[in-house]
């Protein structure tokens, strides 16, 4: 084929054309099967993959909702609390998988209160395997370094110890997710991953002021879930906090206020920022157990919004008192 | 075992250890973390990071000493360091031997010498003349303390020597000694009339070129960014590099070159290479032909690393000891022995003596040059914001050798190379980009100050950043400030709530301050056209239903007693007041507004570290609506904005 033969054979002929042919019918069926008469849609998703919003953990039984302890040892005043509250069987049944959401939020040692105390984070670990819980995973998006904060947190270390597994958040963990009856959570890319196959969640956090929302506590706790551009969330933050309510129902809420952080919120980073308060709450209704942890806090439920907002959307009672809480001291 | 063997083992051993130093990246205890593990060994054998900063600064800081163990072994065998145990080098080879050619007269007329390998010296020279700037003026102008006697002693010692030197290069003596006189002329003449300001000063430029650096900083940027998305395993987040593109553009460029020229960054551009050519001028050993003739099979040539050319009269300051041409000779008349080659030896490099003086020249006339703009000065860019325990910026310079390690052991991942755009002579340089990263710098990490080979960086405690036990005076370390773009910020600009940066700051008490403030909203107002139970109809613009839920709304009129009345809820044409009671403040047919109820930040300059998590946390997505910039840094006193 080097040089051009002034003659083509018949078979040469036939050949070329069938060659000829092949790659038009090969490009002509590449471009009709791909041909897209409109316009790609203009915005970018948020996330990776969609999922249906997160199931719902809550216990419905009869027993007692709230239990009020005060102390100042972290494990004792748990281990009452969920005494008082029945024991850990009401809440772990053997071979359950369960997740605990501490605040993992930032880079500062435990001291400063910023996250919370690896204590209550080991104890509670503990209590869930001794059980019979199957697995325990914790785990959260923080503000700050996601390593850097679990580490200086001591949560990281308390958790592991304890037998429980740490998910650092990575991209493949997070889900678009729509929450019905929320303006905010639409498309949004929440820490679901975690979630799959989990049977019981306990949210466990420490009482915190916020600048933007007068506290921090257990529904604000859920804040960690979300993934994105997230801070977007704060020019609307009581409505932002009534839908996370709603986007998690756990089956408990630990509230650590063994020392509450009156100013200087959420970070800290003083020990001038903390005041001793010596409680501790566990409560089946995380909106109950804010509107009580506010009060540590020299704040009322009142003063709160997203309380009243958490209460309307049925994610618990801001009236806590009408739970009868059950009151205990551990000296 | 063969010699190459035991050559490529070296190779390996060397290189695995490279490899796992930048592997083990994260600051920690664990099994993939810094743990004690010498992350800079490397950095610090090589000769030239410790020449450069040495001349630059005038000491020897703290491992750059290791140093002296390759400048021994390259003094008594000559460039083993190249062809056994450089990371870079054996990377070089490796895929040059991939690209090789089958037959052997192509791979012999390969590796002829060329004279484009003397543009290494070039480099050479023209790197350590630009270190050596305050050097020259500095060892100059103190002649001038010494009285007029003395001062001609010194100049007459110093001919002597200039003399004995260059005696060596030039033949004619009368030459020698014409140019020995001009020189120390030249150099007295410099200390005198050079005016040693911020501009005409040396610069340590070495980090660009130097093959530790190069890999080092190529390892961290480019290749251990991309591997962990798959493995996962180097950094907690994965992590992006500002300047990328260039960064891995350049090490594929390095690395692919020698499928065309094997060697090719160690034969023509590596400085490193070229200052052990010299230094192994003296060696004891050096691979030599035993017969005065061969038959010239070129079979020697042929897998020669170097381009030495041990077929003739060997260049031994190009010889790599890669060792090929022993056993490649079938003649067996190549070994490697103390007595010179039969065949003779170039000991000195091919490299003019003019283009020599011209790169010196050249060197000494770059950090000028570099410095006209003022970056490292008056016009330091806002953006350089360096990270904490950097040294003034004119020795920063001196020092860095853009090798990125600080970067690698960041743990947000905040620290960057800079680009040009914060001058040239800073490139490559660490700066943050709080953008980037999982989040600002961290106020509790020592990391970068503990990793960094030459104190560019210098090693600090974390009293000492925190301004706590002792070093309450000199206070937290600032490494620049943070300021509020008012036309960007949602309550300052868009008459949205937002406390996101004083929410993060982790200084306490908190550097960002928030004043209440209460605006109206601009579709109003309205017109109260029915009040029924705690709900007020509006007669205006709609509202978006739920627009004004939260408790951050109030209603007012113009006759009404303080911010106004709180609502909780809206329609779109009604709202909800928060206690159904204030209803009995409006009237129909009141002209009412509808209030928000903000917190505008301000900044405190003085609690304020430039950590930039605010700036990083800021929700307004591309130019943040706050920004860390340069001033107020502690390490540079007259940048600072407020005395107190």
């Amino acid at each position: 084929m080097t040089e051009a033969s002034p003659e083509v054979s018949r078979r040469e002929f036939l050949v070329r054309a069938a060659r000829a042919g092949a790659t038009l019918a090969v490009a002509g069926a590449a471009a009709v099967a791909l041909h897209d008469p409109r316009a790609p849609s203009g915005s970018a998703t948020l996330a990776t993959s969609s999922g249906p919003p997160l199931p719902d953990w809550s216990l419905k039984d009869d027993g007692p909702r709230m239990a009020i302890i005060t102390g100042r040892d972290r494990r004792r005043t748990l281990e009452r609390g969920l005494d008082a509250l029945g024991g850990i069987g009401r809440f772990i049944r053997p071979g359950d998988r369960v997740l605990l959401k501490p605040n993992a939020g930032f880079a500062t040692p435990p001291d400063l209160g910023a996250t919370t105390h690896p204590d209550v984070v080991q104890a509670m670990v503990r209590l869930c395997l001794a059980a019979g819980a199957r697995s325990v995973v914790v785990t959260d998006n923080p503000v700050g370094d996601p390593d850097t904060s679990f580490r200086l947190s001591g949560i990281a270390e308390a958790a592991e110890q304890a037998g429980a597994t740490l998910l650092f958040p990575r991209e493949s963990m997070f889900r678009a997710v729509s929450l019905q009856g929320s303006a905010l959570i639409r498309d949004w890319p929440i820490l679901a991953g975690p979630f799959d196959g989990i049977d019981r969640v306990i949210g466990i956090c420490p009482v915190k002021d916020h600048m933007r929302s007068g506290a921090t506590m257990s529904l604000k706790n859920w804040y960690g879930l979300l993934g994105g551009r997230r801070n977007l969330f704060h020019q609307r933050i009581s409505e932002i906090i009534r839908d996370l309510s709603m986007l998690v129902r756990p089956t408990l809420v630990i509230l650590d206020g063994t020392t509450v952080m009156r100013r200087n919120g959420p970070t800290g980073g003083a020990l001038d920022d903390l005041e001793i308060a010596n409680t501790l709450i566990a409560s089946l209704d995380p909106v109950a157990a804010d509107a009580f942890a506010a009060t540590l806090l020299g704040r009322q439920p009142g003063d709160l919004p997203w309380l009243a907002m958490a209460a309307a959307a049925g994610s618990g009672t801001a009236d806590w008192e009408s739970l009868k809480p059950r009151r205990e001291a551990v000296d | 075992m063969r010699i190459v063997t035991v050559r490529r083992v070296s190779q390996g051993f060397f290189l695995g250890w490279f490899l796992w130093f930048c592997a083990v990246t994260a600051f920690g205890e664990g099994r993939f973390q810094a743990r004690g593990w010498p992350l800079n060994l490397f950095l610090q054998l090589d000769p030239l990071p410790a020449l450069a900063t040495t001349l630059a600064t005038g000491t020897l800081y703290a491992g750059l000493l290791w140093a002296l163990a390759t400048v021994v072994l390259t003094v008594v065998l000559g460039r083993a360091f190249c062809g056994w145990v450089c990371p870079f080098g054996t990377l070089h080879q490796a895929i040059g031997w991939m690209g090789r050619r089958l037959r052997r007269g192509q791979r012999a007329r390969v590796n002829q010498p060329s004279r484009l390998q003397g543009i290494k010296y070039f480099v050479l020279a023209a790197i350590l003349a630009s270190a050596s700037a305050d050097l020259v003026r500095g060892s100059a102008s103190l002649a001038g303390h010494l009285s007029p006697a003395l001062q001609a002693v010194a100049a007459a010692a110093a001919c002597l020597i200039a003399f004995l030197a260059i005696s060596r290069l030039v033949r004619s003596r009368s030459r020698a000694a014409a140019w020995s006189i001009a020189m120390v002329g030249l150099w007295a003449l410099a200390g005198r009339v050079l005016p040693g300001d911020e501009v005409f000063a040396s610069t340590d430029l070495v980090g660009w070129l130097d093959p530790i650096a190069f890999l080092t900083r190529g390892m961290g940027t480019v290749v251990l960014p991309l591997l962990d998305r798959s493995v996962g395993l180097f950094f907690s987040a994965p992590r992006h590099v500002q300047g990328g593109a260039l960064l891995g553009i350049l090490l594929a460029a390095s690395l692919l070159a020698n499928l065309a020229i094997p060697r090719f960054f160690c034969r023509f551009l590596c400085p490193s290479g070229a200052l052990m050519g010299l230094l192994g001028r003296n060696a004891l050993w050096r691979v030599a032909r035993t017969t005065a003739s061969c038959s010239q099979c070129a079979a020697c040539d042929a897998d020669c690393e170097g381009a030495c050319q041990p077929s003739g009269a060997i260049r031994t300051s190009e010889c790599v000891l890669c060792m090929n041409c022993l056993p490649a000779c079938k003649e067996t008349v190549i070994t490697f022995r103390t007595r010179p080659s039969e065949a003779g030896e170039h000991p000195l490099p091919d490299a003019s003596r003019r283009g020599v003086l011209l790169s010196l020249a050249s060197g000494f006339a770059l950090a000028p040059i570099l410095r006209l703009g003022a970056e490292a000065g008056a016009a330091t860019p806002p953006a350089l914001v360096r990270p904490p325990g950097a040294l003034p910026e004119p020795q920063f310079l001196d020092r860095c050798l853009r090798c990125g390690q600080c970067m690698r052991i960041c743990p947000t991942g905040v620290l960057q190379p800079a680009g040009v755009e914060t001058g040239i002579e800073a490139l490559w340089t660490p700066v943050l980009n709080n953008r980037l990263g999982t989040s600002g710098c961290q106020p509790n990490c020592i990391a970068c100050g503990s990793v960094c080979p030459t104190a560019a960086i210098r090693p600090f405690t974390l009293d000492e950043k925190l301004g706590r036990a002792g070093h309450h005076a000199t206070g937290p370390v600032k490494i620049g400030c943070a300021f509020v773009d008012r036309g960007r910020c949602l309550p300052w600009a868009m008459g949205r709530p937002c406390i996101v940066c004083q929410e993060n700051c982790p200084v306490s008490p908190k550097a960002i301050v928030l004043e209440p403030w209460v605006e109206a909203l601009r579709e109003g107002p309205w017109q109260v056209s029915g009040v029924d139970a705690g709900t007020v109809r509006l007669a205006g613009a709609p509202l978006r239903p739920g627009r004004i839920a939260g408790g951050d709304y109030l209603i007012a009129s113009a006759l009404m007693p303080g911010l106004g009345l709180s609502l909780r809820d809206n329609t779109t044409d009604s709202v909800v007041l928060a206690r159904p009671e204030d209803a009995a403040n409006l009237a129909i047919g009141t002209r009412v507004e509808i209030r928000v109820r903000l917190h505008r930040p301000y900044i405190d300059p003085v609690r304020c570290t430039g950590c930039g998590v605010c700036e990083h946390e800021c929700p307004v997505a591309g130019l943040r609506a706050v920004r860390i910039t340069s001033e107020n840094e502690s390490r540079d006193p007259r940048r600072s904005m407020v005395r107190e």
